[in-house]
């Protein structure tokens, strides 16, 4: 028996944050089941870095002709991983490409499916766990009843926990099963931070009165080393890409710092945002809704406030490098 | 060309969400329920290929009777049928093998549903439909053409997009993009009035095991007042000092 996590990596063989933080909290499942953690990777350069996360075991694929994601060749993998290995519980990261293929896993291993689950399992006789649901507005605690269990991790949290053991990496050749999806092209702006990796994100609302006042929220999010975000209405007007869009219809964030500037802050927004751990809001309307949600507040105008902001954390960081 | 459309029956997402029975049932009490968002852009787009391409349209629930308006709305939009399978939807895994059946019978070209529904938010329906009727199946899908047997599909990436094809049948988990918000269609009076001739077939479920179930729900913790600061001085030195964010 074992735990199998899957830790994706990018197209250059790197982990990304929520790898580390999917690898800490399958080690502690595999705690709370006395068992092993066995983590796949496919095309992965730094193995070892997982050691540092409890990984006692590590499954590397490497094949050439798995460089693109393919969440149907992907899936059956991970199946076979888990077949290999005994694995009763499943780890796949609730990001973009774990929420695609993980549904695909389920059927393949007739396994029952939580998603963006933020809790460790609160019992494993039976296996319950909190997930969100309600787009953010509340938690389900989701009991699976079946033999091997599917859980997927919401980003940041469980957070990312360090537990080194001394562990090994061996070779697996599973079957690569043919995808009949062709990958035509791939449009991808590099050097900039993603809203899902993103620790900090900057969002922009419909105060800031047009796009061409972007640029303020861009030089702050570039001093932050933060992604930029927006509002429902900033999308729908064609102000920001739709891939921006923040709220319960657009993106969940799960930053640590999430920054709106000129955000009245509806229901809407304010359930994609839940997930961040500090908010802030810069609003001319003290009567905003947003001040009710956030955890510290600028009543301003965003013209004023953003420029001066800008200048003080340029000092803060030039003073803190 | 023959689409299935697989709408959720979710709250308004205005709705204050609630529970009841100590924290074990969902409190509809003044709840309004409308097309999951994710759902009607894929309704949508169906209507699309409809009027330009020719499309016959059928939208399925799995539900009790309470959903039927939200299938009615859906024909109003102007759906040709709807069928609603008699259970209801607890386990995204059982929800998906309803659907499957339901699409065994029918020879739809192309499966369409929302990425995920507002209020359980499990994103897995589409893709296990797909995997149970062994379908090609995209995910995050933000742009949809059909050119007879081929499709060429927009899938959402971090940070960009990929440009997909493949044959036809697909099942296809769309969000905004596949149609534009301004594209959604309010129904009209005509639309209601015909889709109270429409055929809605109710045929009864044929798996009732649930592999997940909710035993109970909870709120986020009431979170404190909001700090008001006079400055940016002030600001970075909370973020950094107290909050340590920065």
């Amino acid at each position: 028996m074992s735990v199998l996590v899957f830790a994706e990596s990018t197209s250059e063989g790197k982990f990304k944050k929520s790898s580390f933080e999917v690898t800490s909290y399958g080690k502690k499942i595999a705690e709370q089941l006395s068992t092993n953690l066995v983590v796949l990777t496919i095309n992965a350069t730094e193995n070892d870095s997982l050691y540092n996360y409890g990984a006692e075991k590590v499954l590397n694929v490497s094949k050439t002709n798995l460089t693109s994601f393919n969440a149907k060749t992907y899936a059956s993998i991970i199946k076979q991983a888990a077949i290999k290995e005994n694995a009763k519980v499943v780890i796949i990261d609730s990001n973009i490409n774990g929420l695609y293929l993980a549904p695909i896993v389920a059927v393949k291993l007739n396994a029952g499916y939580a998603s963006n689950a933020v809790e460790i399992p609160s019992s494993v006789s039976p296996f319950t766990v909190k997930r969100k649901a309600f787009s953010n507005k509340a938690f389900n605690n989701c009991t699976i009843s079946t033999e091997i269990k599917i859980v997927g991790l919401a980003k940041n949290s469980y957070g990312v926990v360090e537990n080194l053991v001394s562990g090994t990496t061996e070779d697996f050749s599973p079957e690569i099963a043919e995808s009949n999806i062709k990958v035509e092209s791939v449009e991808q702006t590099t050097g900039k931070v993603t809203i899902a990796d993103a620790d900090i994100v900057v969002s922009g609302g419909r105060g800031l009165k047009g796009p061409e006042n972007w640029g303020m929220v861009e030089e702050l999010a570039t001093i932050l080393g933060a992604a930029t975000a927006c509002s429902k209405p900033v999308s729908d007007l064609g102000w920001r890409p739709h891939s921006e869009h923040v709220g319960q219809t657009g993106k969940p964030v799960a930053s640590n710092l999430y920054i709106a500037i000129g955000i009245s802050g509806a229901i809407q927004h304010l359930a994609g945002i839940n997930s961040s751990k500090v908010k802030v809001v810069i609003n001319t309307d003290a009567e905003a809704p947003f001040f009710k949600a956030a955890d510290y507040g600028i009543v301003g105008d965003a013209f004023e406030v953003i420029p001066n902001l800008i200048e003080k954390l340029k000092e803060f960081k030039a003073n803190n490098a | 060309m023959k689409i299935l459309v697989c709408i959720s029956h979710v709250p308004d997402t205005t709705s204050k969400i609630n529970f009841s029975e100590n924290n074990t049932k969902f409190d509809s009490n003044g709840v309004q329920y409308v097309i999951n968002p994710y759902d009607e852009f894929a309704l949508t787009r169906a209507m699309w290929f409809k009027e330009k391409q020719g499309a016959t349209v059928t939208v399925v629930n799995i539900g009790n009777a309470t959903t039927e308006p939200t299938l009615r709305k859906a024909l109003a939009i102007g759906a040709d049928e709807a069928i609603r399978v008699n259970t209801e939807a607890i386990d995204g895994f059982a929800v998906a093998k309803e659907i499957s059946e339901v699409a065994k019978n029918g020879g739809f070209d192309i499966i369409l549903a929302g990425k995920e529904s507002i209020d359980y938010n499990g994103g897995m329906v589409p893709g296990m439909v797909a995997t149970l009727l062994n379908y090609n199946f995209v995910n995050a899908c933000i742009g949809l053409e059909i050119e007879g047997n081929k499709a060429t599909i927009s899938r959402e990436i971090d940070g960009g997009k990929e440009l997909l094809s493949c044959n036809l049948p697909i099942v296809i988990a769309g969000q905004k993009g596949l149609v534009e918000e301004k594209d959604l269609k309010i129904p009209n009076m005509r639309g209601i009035m015909m889709a109270r001739k429409k055929p809605l077939t109710v045929v009864e479920p044929v798996n009732n095991e649930l592999k997940t179930s909710t035993n109970s729900f909870e709120k986020p913790a009431a979170k404190s007042a909001c700090k008001i600061v006079d400055n940016v001085d002030e600001l970075v030195n909370l973020l950094h000092n107290e909050a340590k964010v920065i």
